[in-house]
């Protein structure tokens, strides 16, 4: 009888080995099939018009020229609840959007639109913290005392510190930016939706569409087995999902709005700016005793949360944490990978690594002091180790300001990070066939991640097959239901659901084989292409053979995370360390990346070529909004003004030095189940990066990107220039 | 304006009515459905799109059809010889050099480039040379080994 936990370390044949992707070879011979490359017969193209004010009214949108045009099959104006204009709120909002014959003739067809509008005066400063509106958010602890208020404890606290250090931190609004623009086509057949996004939800994706189309759920099938990126921006339908929808239905034809690059810089997803003013309180030893935060920022016109500091050290025994939000006129918010993480560690850490500067202690040997104050000691201490083993610290680190005569300086910079990742909701199914074929099916998506591949991994060990004799079935809704990928919970979802149901399936098996064997199926299990006696292979029957036995029946079980028995195969909480290595260049101000170190705990490796792919992919990702992101917008109009990749800059492979990257393995971190990795990948770079060139040139340039303005402009104030 | 135009793609001639001021990344997609090359910035500025005309690594949605049409072009999908893929897929699979996998055939086409240009690449030349072409999923070290092995394993079958 198979036990629905995962195996011990002996008995993993595919779990945590170095498994190629699945999805391997349909993307190398360009086979694999994105929504951009659907194309359906009869197919319309349609292309949105955005506004061209950040903030106002549209007073009339005159589409009576562009619907003459030769081609142009139908336009949708956007409307609000109540069937008006709607208002606007970013530059970049949807006016109205054509359908025609080709791409050519629908983008033409927007210039001929006329729009008259109402403009406002856009609110675009998200710096200036007396913006804010809406309550303040507030969160303390060990302020609590019989006879002072709250405000004179901080200050007695701060009074009693040895040291105290003071700075300003912040970073901008970033894009998404995934190199798949958002979109879909749609298609209407016999009364139903059939629809091809770009998505990272694919079972909660229909839910979007009932509204706009009239349909049930049911009626609504969603199929997308590769999609061009995410990384947190694509859950939603969308207002583009719906208009092409109704586009489907209103000319019964097929129809594909796919998202220009502009417009996906401008409209498809922002990370919410932070800025903040830390107040760190010390002992001399580098105890850190107090911590106060005040800080703000804009998440367009959603409310901007504020960022959980103090990070990862949440036992700093006296601590205020003061937010503020500003609404600004930008783009929407969207999920950003690690939403609120980065923003969380640039604040913290940066302040961290200023007062062991400020102490004249050593940035590693400060964080190691203060481990304590974090949830699990233990594993950031192994984990500070092993970075800076990695990095070469001992031999590469100086105290704050590279002395070394010319105008190159070098230094590390460190930071840690938590996350939860442990799995979501998951549903699956698994079938055995007479004649030994087996496939999971499930209704999840595969952003990159690999996915794909660790169910595969999954079902395989479970039946005891290789990966290539089992095939995986996902990214469509008619599947069993899997949530939306997101927070790194999908590894955690998937695999567990995925055990779940090959370990029903394959004790419903052994049921059948145990008369065969002899011995009762709880003595019996699968290994090595064989179902055997639990440890004699001479009493077994080949795969094959064992699933003759099932006559003409195929089994189909079920499984799901939760799981039904109560056993628990995925937890939440990792941590991670990461080290930067930087060159400035103090001529010049421009960062060059040495080296970085990725170490983080993942708990039980599923597929280490792929989890590795997330930790480099992180640090480069990480790296580029640590260098180069951020969203610019002109102060008068709102208009994004970087609304392409050659001034919206995204890393290459020149900007991002050498990458080692390290998984924490072994009973002690595998033990604990399967977690998620892309978030964790993702939320150090600033940090560690902003305080490598800091140790480099003895000033903090306090707000991300580092560019070679700020650093100059920062080197202008001080340091070792 | 239209016009007839004679196009060789992956070794086929194939007759086709268009402007030739299309791109050839429009008419690759659109009229020859060889999707695998792939929309990613319609300005030349991510590489998504890269495909060999002659010996030469290009970006499909900068060049205007008409400037092509008596040059031999290779996409993605010419690449592999039936079943047996060519050895810069076949090192990009070995060291799984993707994610989402979308930049991956413009990052294929490009190294198809530098190493018809430079079998032997030293790792500067492989970065400088790459660093145009963006990923978004952060590939990068997994590619620059792909590129390695590429350049290796195409060594082996040349001094055999």
């Amino acid at each position: 009888m198979a036990k629905n936990a995962w195996p011990s370390a002996d008995r993993r044949k595919n779990i945590g080995a170095r498994v190629s992707r699945l999805d391997g070879p349909v993307k190398v011979t360009g086979v694999a099939k994105y929504a951009y490359d659907v194309k359906r017969e009869n197919m319309l193209y349609a292309k949105i018009l955005q506004s061209s004010i950040a903030v106002g009214t549209l007073t009339e949108v005159d589409t009576s020229a562009a619907e003459k045009m030769p081609g142009v099959v139908a336009i949708i104006v956007q409307k609000d609840g109540q069937g008006n204009l709607p208002k606007i709120s970013y530059a970049g909002d949807m006016v109205a959007t054509v359908a025609a014959e080709t791409e050519e003739i629908a983008m033409e067809a927007l210039k001929r639109i006329k729009v008259s509008y109402e403009a406002g005066v856009p609110q675009m400063d998200d710096k200036d913290p007396s913006k804010a509106s809406g309550r303040d958010q507030k969160k303390d602890q060990g302020l609590d005392d019989d006879n002072l208020s709250a405000d004179e404890k901080l200050k007695q606290v701060f009074a009693a510190a040895d040291t105290v250090s003071e700075g300003y931190y912040g970073l901008p609004i970033i894009t998404h930016c995934s190199l798949e623009p958002h979109g879909q086509v749609t298609e209407f057949r016999e009364g139903e939706l059939y629809v091809w996004p770009s998505t990272q939800n694919v079972s909660g994706y229909a839910n979007g569409l009932t509204r706009s189309t009239g349909l049930s759920a049911d009626q609504i099938h969603v199929d997308c087995q590769y999609m061009g990126g995410g990384f947190g921006s694509k859950f939603s339908t969308d207002k583009w999902g719906e208009v092409g929808a109704q586009l489907s239905k209103q000319t019964g034809r097929p129809v594909k709005l796919m998202l220009e690059r502009d417009q996906e810089l401008t409209t498809a997803g922002h990370r919410p700016s932070a800025f903040a003013n830390v107040k760190v309180g010390v002992k001399a030893d580098g105890a850190i005793t107090a911590m106060e935060v005040h800080a703000w920022g804009s998440g367009g016109q959603r409310r901007f949360r504020i960022p959980p500091t103090p990070y990862v050290f949440t036992k700093i025994p006296h601590y205020r944490t003061l937010g503020q939000s500003i609404l600004t006129n930008r783009g929407l918010t969207r999920a950003w990978r690690g939403p609120n993480h980065p923003q969380a560690a640039l604040i913290t850490m940066s302040a961290l690594a200023d007062a062991a500067a400020a102490l004249g202690m050593d940035e590693l040997a400060f964080f190691k002091k203060n481990v304590g104050l974090t949830d699990r000691a233990e594993v950031y201490a192994e984990e500070m180790d092993v970075a800076a083993k990695l990095i070469g610290y001992r031999e590469k680190a100086h105290l704050r300001g590279d002395k070394t005569p010319g105008p190159i300086k070098r230094g590390l910079g460190m930071s840690i990070h938590t996350w939860g990742g442990k799995g979501h909701n998951s549903t699956c199914a698994v079938t055995i066939n007479p004649d030994g074929s087996a496939v999971g099916r499930m209704g999840t998506q595969d952003l990159g991640t690999g996915t794909r591949t660790v169910i595969a991994i999954v079902l395989a060990d479970t039946l005891g097959l290789n990966v290539d004799e089992v095939r995986v079935e996902m990214g469509s809704n008619a599947l069993p239901t899997s949530r939306a990928s997101g927070g790194s919970s999908t590894v955690g979802g998937v695999s567990t659901s995925m055990r779940d149901a090959s370990t029903n399936a394959l004790n419903t098996l052994l049921d059948k084989v145990a008369p065969e064997l002899g011995v009762p199926a709880e003595k019996l299990e699968a290994w090595g292409g064989r179902i055997q006696e639990v440890g004699k292979p001479s009493n077994s029957l080949a795969w094959k053979d064992a699933c003759g036995l099932l006559g003409a029946m195929a089994i189909t079980e079920q499984g799901a995370n939760p799981t039904s028995d109560g056993t628990n195969l995925t937890t939440g909480g990792v941590g991670g360390c990461n080290i930067a290595d930087v060159s400035v260049d103090i001529e010049t101000g421009i960062v060059t990346m040495n080296e970085y170190v990725s170490v983080q705990d993942v708990g039980l490796v599923m597929d280490e070529k792929t989890a590795e792919s997330q930790l480099y992919g992180g640090a480069i990702m990480g790296i580029t909004y640590a260098l180069f992101e951020e969203g610019i917008y002109d102060p008068t109009t709102g208009a994004m003004l970087n609304k392409d990749m050659e001034f919206y800059r995204l890393a290459g492979m020149g900007d991002i030095g050498t990458i080692k990257v390290h998984l924490m393995r072994g009973p002690k971190y595998e033990d604990r189940g399967v977690v998620g990795i892309g978030e964790p990948a993702v939320l150090s770079q600033g940090a560690a990066i902003s305080n490598a060139v800091a140790n480099a040139i003895g000033v903090r340039v306090p707000e991300l990107p580092l560019t070679p303005d700020r650093v100059l402009d920062a080197l202008s104030k001080g340091g070792v220039a | 304006m239209e016009r007839s135009m004679h196009l060789t793609v992956n070794g086929k001639q194939t007759t086709l009515i268009t402007d030739p001021s299309r791109s050839l990344l429009d008419v690759l997609r659109e009229e020859l459905h060889l999707t695998g090359t792939k929309y990613g910035c319609g300005k030349s500025e991510c590489g998504a799109c890269t495909v060999m005309i002659g010996d030469e690594a290009v970006r499909s949605c900068y060049e205007d059809v008409g400037d092509v049409k008596d040059r031999a072009i290779t996409t993605i999908e010419g690449l592999s010889s039936g079943e047996t893929l060519h050895a810069v897929q076949e090192a990009f699979l070995a060291e799984g050099a993707l994610q989402c996998g979308y930049c991956t055939p413009g990052m294929i086409m490009r190294t198809v480039g530098l190493l018809t240009v430079d079998p032997r690449p030293s790792d500067e030349k492989i970065i400088s040379w790459m660093n145009p072409n963006i990923c978004r999923c952060g590939a990068y070290p997994k590619i620059m080994n792909a590129i390695r092995r590429a350049s290796r394993l195409m060594s082996e079958v040349t001094s055999k």
